[in-house]
This record gives C-alpha cells, sequence and structure tokens, in this order.
C-alpha cells in the first residue's frame, strides 16, 4: 500500500512538470506584461521594476529561476498585490475554495446518486424519464449561464438570497454558487448511477438475491447499492477537477474570495506568478484528489488491492 | 407412487417482447417425488431454464406464465409475492450455471450463506456462525474456519458452486433446482460437484431438478429424465429405459451426438510444417524499477512437432495454459524457445515479420459471439483479410472468393450481406471457419471452436473440419478441455497440466492406455457414460 502511494506520487512528478512548464510559456507567450497599467509608467521605472523581479532575463533563465525556487516551496510574490505572497494569497482564498467545491461535491453525491437509483428502478416510466430529462439539461446548459440566471430569478427578481459576496461563509451566500457549481455534477451523477445500477440489477448475484428470498428492498440496499456506487466512485476524481475548474467561474460571477477568482484575475492581469502559483497548486490538488479516490476504491472493493 | 413433492401441469411461459409474443415454453407437465432426481434435458432454446427460473418465479416481468406449479399441493402461479419469498431459498432452491457470477463480489462468503439463515430461521451471530461453518465443511470448503471470511474472487470456481450449494441448503430445503450446476466447471470438478449433490441429496433427503445438456450426466445422476425441445416435452421416463429405447427421433439424435470416429492417420514422414522446442510464456505479475520482474510462467517448456496434414490435440483442464501455448505457437504472444514454421525460425519474428506468414496461419477462437465483430456484415468480416493479404484481388474476385468460402462451410453466400448477431452459435462458428479458410492457409489452430455449441451442432461442425482438412490437406492445432471431441479429431495429443505436458502421443494410445494419473482422472471424469452400465 506504502509503496504504491509513492509509486503514484512518483509517478505524478513529470504531470506536474509538463502543466507548469507549459503553462509558464504560455503565459509568457500571451501578449503584455504585469506593469501595462492604464497609466503609461516612465520606462525607468518599468526597467527597474522588470529587473527587481528578474524580468529582465532571458526566458529560460527565468524558466529555471522559477523551477529553483518552486523547489524550495517558493511561489515568489504576487506582481499586483503588492505586499502579498502568491503563498499568502492561495492560503487566503484557499479554504472559501474548498468550503465551497467540498458542499458542491456533496449535495452532488446526495442528489445524484438517489436521483439515478430511482430512474433505474423506475426505468422507461414517466419517473425516469423526467429525472434524466432534467439531468440531460444540467449536462447541456452551462454553468456560466447557469449562475447568473439563477442570480436574477432567486437574488434580483425573488430577492430570497443574495446575489453574490462571501459574508464570511454564511449559509444564504453560500446555497447559490454551491447548487449552480453541483448542477452538472448532479447530472453526470444520476445517470451514471442509472446505468451501472441497471446492469448490476441485471446481473447473478442479484438474481442470488432474490433467490434466497430476500425483498426488494434488502436487494437493492444489501446488494445491489454498493456495486452500482463503484464507477460513481471511480468518477469523484474527474468531477473533483470539474469542480475546481467550474469553481474559477463561480467564483468571478458571485464575487467569492477564493483561489479561482485570484486565478482570472492573476491571468488578466499578467500577474505571472500568482497564476503560475494557482496553476501548481490546483495540479497537486487533482493528483492528490485522484489518488486519494483511488485509495477509497479498494476499500469498498475486495477485488482491488494495492498489496504492491 | 407417493404423493409428488412438486407437480407441473401444463406450463405455459410467454414472452411479451416489443416486437410480438415469443413462447418459450408451450404447455410441460410433470412431478417430481420427494427425494428424486429428475433431469430436465435440452440443448439451447429448449426452455428448461426458462422452466426452472418459472418455478422460482424469477422471470423478467414481460415474461407471462400459464398452467399450474404446485408444491405440496400449493400452486405457486397463485401465491402471493410475499409468500413467495418465505419458500424461496427456505423450501426450495435453486444453485446457477455461472459459478463465477452469481456470488456477491463485495461481500465476504460467510455473510452470504448467513444470510438466507438469518431470513428465514432468524439466525444471527454465533449461532448462524456455527451452522455456516458445518455448511462449508459439509459440501468440502478446506478450513472453513478460515474462508468463511474470503471474498468470492479469491475462490476456484468450484470453490464458488460449493459455496452456492451451502447457500442452497442451509435451510433444508425439500426441492433443490441445480440449472446447469457442472457446466462451467472442469471435468474433474464436475464429477466431484455431482458427487458432493449425491451426497448431500441423501443426508438432507431433498429432491433434485437437475437440469443440464449433458446426456452423460443424467445416465449418472438422475432416476427419471425428460427430454425438452423447443418448449415442449418430447419424451420422459425412467433414465434406463430412454437410454436403452429412447421413442423420440430427437431423443436418439442427442444419445447419438457423441463425436466418434477416429481420424486417419497421416504418413509417419509426412513433412514437418510446425515445431516448438522448448517453448516458454511467461506474464509478469509484478513489475520491479529495479531488479528482476516478477513473473509466472504459464507454459513451461514445451517440444511440439506438427506434421503436414496432422491435427494435433491439446487438452487440459482451465489454467492448464493449452490457450496460451497455442497463441504462442503463432506468435500472437511473446514466448521464449524455439518455433519454426516449415523451414522458417519464427521465434524472434515481430509482428510485420509475421504479416507475410498470417495468411497461412490461421486461427478460429471459442466464443463465436465475441468474436466476430457484431458492426461488421459477414461479408466484409470474411474478405478483410483478402485486403490485407491479397491486395491485388478486385472487389468482384474478392466477392467471388467470399461466395466460394461461404459455400465451402455449407452456408448459403446470399447471408454474406447480413450480420453476426443474425445468425445462431454454430453458423457463426462456421464464418468464423469461412473467415481463416479465404486466406487458403495450410495451418489452422482451432481454440475450443466447439466448447460453446450444443452437442448436436458440434458434430456438424467436427464433421466439416473433418471434410475440410481431407480436401485441402490442412494441418490443425486443435485444442480442447473435450477429450470426446479431441478423440474424434487427432492423430496426436498433448495432455497439459499447469503449463507442462503430462502426457503425449498418438490419440488411440492416450485414450486405450493412458499411463499417468491425471490423463486417467480426465478420462474417467470425461467419459462418464461409457464406464456406467447403462448402455
Amino acid at each position: 500500500m506504502l509503496s504504491y502511494i509513492a509509486k503514484r506520487l512518483a509517478m505524478a512528478i513529470p504531470t506536474l512538470l509538463i502543466v507548469i512548464t507549459a503553462s509558464f510559456f504560455l503565459m509568457r507567450v500571451a501578449p503584455g506584461g504585469p506593469f501595462d497599467g492604464e497609466r503609461q509608467l516612465p520606462p525607468e521605472i518599468e526597467a527597474n521594476l522588470m529587473a527587481a523581479y528578474h524580468l529582465d532575463e532571458p526566458l529560460p533563465m527565468q524558466y529555471l529561476r522559477y523551477m529553483g525556487n518552486l523547489l524550495q516551496g517558493d511561489f515568489g510574490p504576487s506582481f499586483k498585490y503588492k505586499d502579498f505572497s502568491v503563498t499568502d494569497l492561495i492560503a487566503q482564498g484557499f479554504p472559501v475554495s474548498l468550503e465551497l467545491g467540498g458542499l458542491a461535491i456533496a449535495l452532488a453525491l446526495l442528489l445524484g446518486i438517489p436521483m439515478g437509483v430511482m430512474a433505474a428502478l423506475k426505468r422507461n416510466t414517466t419517473v425516469d424519464y423526467l429525472l434524466m430529462g432534467t439531468a440531460l439539461g444540467g449536462i447541456a446548459v452551462p454553468n456560466f449561464v447557469i449562475a447568473p440566471l439563477m442570480a436574477l430569478f432567486f437574488g434580483v427578481m425573488l430577492g430570497w438570497l443574495p446575489v453574490g459576496g462571501w459574508n464570511g461563509g454564511a449559509l444564504p451566500n453560500l446555497v447559490l454558487p454551491v447548487v449552480a457549481l453541483a448542477i452538472q455534477q448532479i447530472a453526470y451523477i444520476a445517470r451514471m448511477m442509472r446505468a451501472s445500477m441497471i446492469e448490476v440489477l441485471g446481473s447473478h448475484f442479484i438474481r442470488t438475491a432474490r433467490a434466497k428470498g430476500l425483498n426488494e428492498r434488502q436487494v437493492i440496499w444489501r446488494h445491489a447499492l454498493r456495486p452500482a456506487m463503484l464507477p460513481v466512485l471511480s468518477y469523484l476524481g474527474p468531477a473533483i477537477a470539474g469542480i475546481i475548474t467550474g469553481s474559477v467561474v463561480i467564483e468571478q460571477i458571485f464575487g467569492l474570495p477564493g483561489i479561482g477568482r485570484y486565478f482570472v484575475q492573476g491571468a488578466l492581469n499578467r500577474d505571472y506568478t500568482l497564476v503560475m502559483g494557482t496553476v501548481v497548486f490546483y495540479g497537486i490538488l487533482i493528483v492528490l484528489m485522484n489518488l486519494i479516490v483511488d485509495l477509497l476504491y479498494s476499500l469498498f472493493d475486495p477485488q482491488i488491492r494495492y498489496d504492491d | 407412487m407417493s404423493t409428488p413433492l412438486l407437480e407441473i401441469d401444463n406450463l405455459k411461459v410467454d414472452f411479451e417482447l416489443p416486437t410480438g409474443t415469443v413462447s418459450a415454453v408451450k404447455g410441460v407437465s410433470f412431478s417430481i417425488r420427494p427425494g428424486e432426481t429428475l433431469a430436465l434435458v435440452g440443448e439451447s432454446g429448449s426452455g428448461k431454464s426458462v422452466t426452472s427460473t418459472a418455478l422460482m418465479r424469477l422471470l423478467p416481468e414481460m415474461a407471462r406464465i400459464s398452467g399450474a406449479i404446485r408444491l405440496d399441493g400449493e400452486d405457486l402461479t397463485q401465491v402471493s409475492a410475499a409468500r413467495m419469498r418465505r419458500l424461496r431459498g427456505n423450501e426450495f432452491s435453486m444453485i446457477f450455471q455461472e459459478p463465477m457470477t452469481s456470488l456477491n463480489p463485495l461481500h465476504r462468503i460467510g455473510r452470504q450463506i448467513a444470510e438466507v439463515l438469518h431470513r428465514h430461521r432468524g439466525m444471527s451471530g454465533s449461532q448462524a456462525r456455527a451452522r455456516v461453518l458445518e455448511l462449508l465443511h459439509q459440501v468440502g470448503i478446506p478450513e472453513p474456519e478460515r474462508r468463511i471470511s474470503s471474498y468470492p474472487h479469491e475462490l476456484s470456481g468450484g470453490q464458488r458452486q460449493r459455496v452456492m450449494i451451502a447457500m442452497a441448503l442451509a435451510c433444508e430445503p425439500r426441492l433443490l433446482i441445480a440449472d446447469e450446476p457442472t457446466t462451467a466447471l472442469d471435468v474433474t470438478v464436475q464429477a466431484q460437484i455431482l458427487d458432493l449433490l449425491r451426497d448431500l441429496q441423501k443426508r438432507y433427503g431433498m429432491a433434485i431438478l437437475f437440469i443440464t445438456h449433458d446426456l452423460s450426466l443424467v445416465g449418472r445422476f438422475a432416476e427419471r429424465v425428460c427430454v425438452m425441445r423447443y418448449g415442449e416435452l418430447v419424451e420422459s421416463g425412467e433414465t434406463v429405459e430412454v437410454f436403452n429405447h429412447p421413442q423420440h427421433d430427437y431423443t436418439r439424435m442427442l444419445l447419438d451426438a457423441e463425436p466418434r470416429g477416429s481420424k486417419a492417420a497421416v504418413a509417419e514422414d509426412a513433412p514437418v510444417l510446425l515445431s516448438g522446442q522448448d517453448v516458454r510464456v511467461r506474464f509478469t505479475t509484478k513489475k520491479r524499477l529495479f531488479g528482476k520482474n516478477d513473473y509466472f510462467e504459464a507454459v513451461r517448456g514445451i517440444n511440439l512437432t506438427v506434421r503436414r496434414g496432422q491435427t494435433v490435440g491439446i487438452v487440459g483442464e482451465s489454467g492448464s495454459g493449452k490457450s496460451t501455448l497455442g497463441r504462442a505457437l503463432l506468435r500472437l504472444l511473446e514466448s521464449q524457445g524455439q518455433l519454426r514454421f516449415e523451414d522458417t525460425d519464427i521465434s524472434g519474428f515481430d509482428k510485420s515479420h509475421m504479416r507475410p506468414l498470417r495468411a497461412r496461419m490461421q486461427v478460429v477462437f471459442q466464443d463465436p459471439f465475441g468474436s466476430l465483430s457484431p458492426r461488421m456484415t459477414v461479408g466484409e468480416i470474411i474478405s478483410e483479410g483478402l485486403r490485407v493479404h491479397f491486395p491485388e484481388l478486385d472487389r468482384r474476385e474478392r466477392e467471388a472468393r467470399v461466395i466460394e468460402s461461404l459455400q465451402e462451410v455449407a452456408l448459403d453466400p446470399a447471408m454474406r450481406k447480413r450480420y453476426p448477431h443474425e445468425f445462431s452459435g454454430g453458423q457463426r462458428q462456421r464464418i468464423a471457419i469461412a473467415r481463416a479458410l479465404v486466406l487458403k492457409p495450410d495451418f489452422l489452430l482451432l481454440d475450443e471452436p466447439t466448447s460453446a455449441l450444443d452437442r448436436s451442432v458440434q458434430m456438424t461442425v467436427i464433421e466439416l473440419l473433418r471434410h475440410l482438412q481431407h480436401k485441402y490437406n490442412l494441418t490443425y492445432v486443435f485444442i480442447s478441455h473435450d477429450l470426446a471431441v479431441v478423440r474424434a479429431l487427432s492423430d496426436t495429443v498433448l495432455v497439459m497440466k499447469e503449463g507442462q505436458v503430462v502426457e503425449q502421443g498418438s490419440a488411440e494410445s492416450i485414450f486405450r492406455q493412458p499411463r499417468e494419473a491425471y490423463t486417467k482422472a480426465l478420462l474417467k471424469a470425461a467419459f462418464l457414460r461409457d464406464m456406467d452400465s447403462v448402455a
């Protein structure tokens, strides 16, 4: 088990290296720079600034310097948020993003799994068509369309919920962003759960369970549910990645002080170090989450063992 | 005659499909007395499994049942679903054909057996555990104390079927329905499971409804037999009576469907077409970054010589390495040791070196359902090899060759526009043979080509293979676990076990005078009917 974890982490290093390198150079290829404001800076001052941040060096040199610092755990200073290091900003923003993303995942599972099970049990009935039709809608409409519409409807027209802001994570402020973030995942999970439940219900060991004289409730709860959830479990890795990228948009729309917002604003401001910091952080997060999901899988399915 | 335990009276089962109604069982009547074994025999599509599943009322919702199924006078078609659940697994229970998938993969076997005891006897905790241990012991699971907490995937197929039996017998049912309980198992394991069922039947005094396609098991196992075809009962009676004086043609055909005859010998000095020396195949089981990988040797140093026009039979049980060896011979798998095809040393040949030879070395696989692409028409499947190996042929010439090869395997060439799912298992296997044959090969690897087929269909495929071999002087390596088929087709036979050859010789000598204990055990298990006194 331990050596498996070590192996997986070692395998993550080249992945991260590619991600970091690609985003480093892509970022620099984008026109403009961190000090292009509306007000043109005097050339001498800009030159000084560039020198102070080593931006006057040749690109490969800058790349090596950045990688060297990164190895020591230093994400560097932010160009735009003066007096803050990138590490500070991520540390500030992460709790917000974590709460948002965690709640969205929880909501997606809590709604998606029962929806899928219900649709599978009522297969090819109105209930099934209604649930799956809704799910298809959830997949088809992107969250940057749903989020403003929800804000407009529940926030502006009905006035039930605030249209944005964090407010220290108060419940009313959480509702709209969490729901907007979760909708697509609810839909995916519901569809996946329906398909795998139907497959499991047709399997031989379910026939055995019925032949034992169990009633439908026992057949479903004891025998069908857990195997049917396995595909959903392995989807959680990609789902978490989806939630993270989704939260970049959602945080921006609802004005939440999470990492996603720093990421977007950092990109618009050409705040090289901030963007790079968030990219690296996201990369590590996704790799770790996938690993955790795979390890969880072995808890659920005795046929999977990472002895090695 | 004592009163019957189970009485089936004019049972009909219809499936209501979107395309119309299909009658699977068309008015079947029979009865089983307490403690008796009744065999329900038939080939695929005869309705035997539908009948047994109808008894359990486990058919899908689209099934319509009429007639009566009386257990001790109580009509099971009329009782409530709740009453039915109290009976299932309690008064009567069932074991299935698929031991590998019939147990819940996520639950320990102890829990799965205890569940029945809890459901019907209200037993739990140590009481249930004691009974589970007793059952595991009775069904011959070694070390029950340890095995009780095993997961199904940690057990072999035979052991899983034993667990299924333990589960079915937990509440001492009066009737056990055994639906092809040994079909998926190796012959030696089959014999063990049948012996076990018979012992347990005596101990518990239960009746057994034994469903099978294999008449050789019936003679040994059942007192009475019912023969089904196309959803109807064509013949029934005492087993000895039916075997000795079959009334119906179909029964006679089934009894006669054992492959017979043997292959005409090939001259001793016929040229060697394919030979292997010290062939070994390894599968890596554990990769290491540094040092040697761990590996499992599936084929452990095998020598064989195949002469032109010969059939070399390779027999063995699952896991013996026979299919692996076959694939290594065609270099579909990497192997060590020397391989020669005619005068060419092909040991180190990679894919591109092998490609020109592929037309001459063809293969037919076991699974007629999985090995033909469902998205291609039969004509496309057969002509695909021609496109690769004979690019000079134009469309008309290819078409002509496809038609010719379909005629060769006795299929209507007009069917080449159809897709594989429109064909039966036997027809698909003919298509697979036509696909190989169209390239005019010298050598055919036949990997269990008849194992998925009914006996009567097997016969016709074997006849076809014989005919083609004779006509084109083809050379076969014939892999099978079915000794009767191997005997009918082979010149020489290799008996494999755990990757090694146990015994090797002419088919005649292996079947007449086996020397090794393992070969004897295989033969004994395979030719049950021959060894019984039924004849």
